[in-house]
């Protein structure tokens, strides 16, 4: 076989490894938590920056962060609507921030020059654990956003604009958190699959393209997904006539 | 080693499922409400206040503008009926003058036509007394020159 003539240390991608936190009786991926930590703090102290003297006149970060705030709050308004996006415009502002920050980070800060003893660092986002997470976060806010704007109104889309849709629509209930989750799992564990295997096959100037390809991908997912959550949220509180 | 074990493992795996999830959601619940304060509210905050302020220059400009152009229609209409007026007026004047020029010229034209007629008139006068006396004179040397031949004879 032709894989088998590989020599072992392909094996150093790990894949489905991971560093195994143990407390009480649950088990966590710890290397899921350490990089979004690192990485949320990152954020955090970019934001923190950014918005301790805030101007009339944007200056520099202050700009910067303006700038994602219009962007956040274009992307909101034209999925949810006029009415509503203000209520929702954190949450999907997040899951953009979230997101993208994730891939990113996962994409651009050499990891693997971090040693575990077990699993290996990378984009929280390649973790089928965080993708599902978000997802179902997403579900839970259609309905909420869905149910209190519309009360037991809400029900009416499963029957509009006819009852024969009921149980394509209450399929897409299970199918939405399922294609958001997979398609943002796939697609950035399989860039640093590809990135990996390339690194490991030629490891000079070759992976370069596809790493930005990777960061082109990383981007477009985390618009995807907000862009998705923001729409699916406009979906529930959309009136219909 | 190089089978990936993807599915069934009991430990690891793509597909682990653990704590992991719930626990991510939380903290990913968190982090709305950190950038929600952080992030969000303020940033939001600036920029609302900045896009009132901008909208509120441009009404205000608008309103300025259009009083200005009231204001320069206004003086328009004021100055074409000044213009109007004037041209009313100085139309009237060369009327008058014009007038009054043909007044007195036709008074001219009377004294001095009267004028010449009375000289006329009197030129005929003098001119027929004058022939009256010549002819008396005339009369009074012929009767003299006859009465004198008549004498010496």
């Amino acid at each position: 076989m032709f894989f088998n003539s590989l020599p072992t240390n392909f094996a150093a991608l790990e894949v489905g490894q991971h560093l195994y936190w143990q407390i009480g009786n649950i088990r966590l991926h710890g290397q899921v938590f350490l990089t979004s930590w690192i990485l949320l703090g990152a954020l955090l102290v970019f934001i923190s920056l950014g918005t301790k003297k805030m101007e009339n006149d944007p200056k520099g970060l202050q700009n910067l962060l303006e700038f994602l705030w219009d962007y956040i709050r274009d992307l909101a308004r034209t999925q949810i609507g006029e009415k509503v996006y203000r209520d929702w415009m954190p949450f999907i502002g997040t899951l953009f921030l979230f997101v993208f920050v994730s891939n990113w980070g996962g994409a651009l800060i050499p990891w693997r020059l971090i040693k575990l003893p077990s699993g290996e660092l990378g984009a929280p986002t390649a973790d089928i654990n965080t993708t599902i997470a978000l997802a179902l976060l997403v579900s839970l806010s259609y309905f909420y956003a869905g149910l209190s704007n519309k009360g037991w109104r809400y029900f009416e889309y499963y029957v509009h604009p006819t009852p024969i849709m009921l149980p394509f629509k209450i399929l897409e209930d299970f199918t939405k958190p399922l294609s958001l989750s997979f398609r943002l799992f796939g697609n950035i564990l399989a860039d640093e699959l590809v990135v990996g295997v390339l690194v490991f096959l030629v490891p000079l100037v070759l992976p370069i393209p596809v790493m930005f390809l990777g960061l082109f991908t990383s981007a477009i997912q985390a618009l995807i997904f907000a862009t998705l959550a923001a729409y699916y949220i406009g979906e529930a509180v959309e009136e219909h006539h | 080693m190089l089978a990936f074990d993807f599915f069934g493992a009991t430990e690891g795996g793509l597909f682990d499922i653990n704590a992991t999830l719930p626990l991510m959601a939380i903290q990913v619940v968190a982090l709305t409400y950190i950038l929600n304060s952080l992030f969000f509210k303020p940033v939001g905050n600036v920029v609302e206040k900045r896009e009132k302020f901008v909208s509120n220059n441009i009404m205000d400009a608008k309103n300025k503008l259009s009083e200005v152009e009231k204001l320069e229609a206004d003086l328009l209409s004021q100055l074409q009926s000044a213009r109007s007026e004037a041209q009313k007026i100085v139309s009237e004047a060369e009327n008058e003058s014009d007038k009054l020029y043909k007044e007195a010229l036709e008074l001219a034209n009377n004294e001095a036509n009267a004028s010449k007629e009375k000289a006329r008139l009197e030129i005929e006068n003098q001119t027929s007394s004058a022939r009256d006396q010549l002819f008396k004179q005339a009369d009074d040397l012929s009767e003299l020159i006859v009465n004198r031949l008549i004498l010496e004879k």
